[in-house]
């Protein structure tokens, strides 16, 4: 069976890491472990793109293009002709996804 | 020439940024009662709290300072974690939305930080300059420009606010406290809002396949959406394969197999009608629980979306081809019925 999960826009350039670990403190899913030199990337395929560790590189050394992975919110997207990749989740005017006023299905875990 | 403005209009309309709220540990039965209502969807909008800065306890220019959302389940599980201590709490607008959807969405991010340290005089008030944020508030805040901007240093807590007390005893973080993990019981607390958005167009569709097609049917259609809603995210780690989708077919046709059996048994077809009436539930019924199951990872912890859409444009026009062909094999069995060749 295939695994759409494998593969995600995160990347990361070692050369640039300071190692000041912030990356491996914002991650809520252990893809970057403390490393003697530098940062090291341990479960690229377990980003969900965030997008926390690059806002948070000080030295930029992290890029991902961050989102949500909500099928609901790009399909209504799709649907209405919008652009999938610029929608968010939730019910704020703006977001291509207005009508469901139901921000919190999307990772309500709080 | 424009006349000029004191600073200060002093004639009650200018709100008091220094207004500091006082605010308990305690978790009442008021509260209790919101969480519930807002875990049902109820009043969606409704379960804020002012933005501002709240003072927990008798905290003075030594205490910690805690960022928080104005959504009273984030609100309240973090004051709630913090009773006995002293603390301010700041909170900000993110419209009534937990800490990690505002974070994605940028409201709980380092514009509005920036903003409420400035209008709360935060730099006056305490003397570390450090404020506590939580760790699922790092997609919308740049530690970096957070520094750059006020001066103040952005420490990130742990995720989940019951770890603080721990986590304050030695200001850092076990790799177990970094984690997001999605347990049975982060999951169940999904159901009943999945199931409100899912009850309407259930009955709606019940209610006609009711009429054209019978009793079993009509159960059958509320059972693919149960399935979709409630058992789905359940079993979610234990149905194998890695995607929403193939699990969802793979749960759909489990449920999808007694209603086969059951309606191809009814009555004295001939077996090609007893074949078309039990490949029905089966190419329509996994194919509705497959969609609800795929729109169930906006509400995981951890799809990314990249995988989500390459499960879009995988999987949909399969589930669109069962249901469709299913249906058309349905309207043919009807047709068939009506006409008397069967």
């Amino acid at each position: 069976m295939p695994d759409s999960y494998t593969e995600t826009t995160l990347k990361y350039f070692p050369e640039r890491c300071i190692n000041c670990r912030r990356c491996t403190q914002v991650c809520p899913h252990r893809v970057f472990a403390e490393g003697p030199d530098h940062a090291e990337l341990v479960r690229p395929s377990a980003c969900m793109e965030c997008g926390a560790c690059a806002l948070n590189c000080p030295v930029q050394a992290i890029e991902v293009q961050s989102g949500v992975g909500c099928a609901w919110a790009m399909i209504s997207a799709a649907l209405r002709g919008k652009d999938m990749d610029s929608c968010s989740c939730g019910g704020d005017e703006g977001s291509c996804c207005g009508e469901r006023k139901n921000p919190s299905t999307c990772c309500e875990i709080k | 020439m424009e006349q000029q403005q004191p600073s200060c209009t002093c004639n009650g309309d200018t709100p008091f940024s220094h207004e500091i709220h006082a605010v308990t540990g305690t978790i009442t039965f008021a509260d209790r009662l919101d969480h519930f209502f807002a875990r049902w969807g109820w009043n969606r909008e409704g379960h804020r709290v002012d933005p501002g800065l709240y003072r927990l306890g008798n905290p003075d220019p030594d205490s910690p300072v805690f960022a928080s959302a104005n959504y009273t389940l984030s609100f309240d599980a973090l004051r709630s974690a913090l009773i006995g201590l002293d603390a301010w709490i700041l909170v900000l607008d993110t419209k009534g939305i937990n800490v990690w959807c505002a974070a994605g969405k940028g409201t709980f991010g380092s514009d509005e930080l920036v903003r409420r340290i400035e209008s709360v005089s935060l730099a006056s008030l305490v003397s570390h300059q450090k404020i506590i944020v939580p760790q699922l508030g790092a997609p919308g805040v740049s530690w970096p420009e957070i520094l750059r901007r006020s001066g103040f240093s952005v420490e990130y807590g742990p995720v989940r606010a019951s770890d603080l007390p721990e986590y304050l005893k030695t200001r850092t973080a076990t790799p177990s406290m970094r984690e997001v993990l999605f347990p049975l019981r982060d999951r169940l607390v999904l159901v009943p809002v999945e199931l409100v958005h899912a009850v309407l167009p259930m009955v709606v569709v019940a209610a006609v396949v009711y009429v054209l097609a019978g009793l079993v049917a009509a159960l059958a259609a509320v059972t693919a959406v149960l399935a979709g809603t409630v058992l789905f995210p359940a079993l979610l780690p234990f149905i194998p394969t890695k995607d929403f989708s193939t699990k969802g077919f793979i749960l759909g046709t489990v449920i999808a197999i007694p209603f086969a059996a059951s309606l191809a048994m009814v009555s004295s077809l001939p077996v090609w009608a007893e074949v078309v009436t039990a490949v029905v539930p089966l190419l329509i019924m996994p194919a509705v629980t497959a969609y609800l199951a795929l729109n169930f990872t906006g509400s995981t912890t951890f799809t990314s979306r990249t995988g989500v859409k390459k499960e879009i444009f995988r999987y949909v026009p399969v589930m669109v081809l069962l249901a469709g062909s299913g249906t058309a094999l349905g309207i043919l069995l009807g047709i068939s019925r009506l006409s008397g060749v069967i």
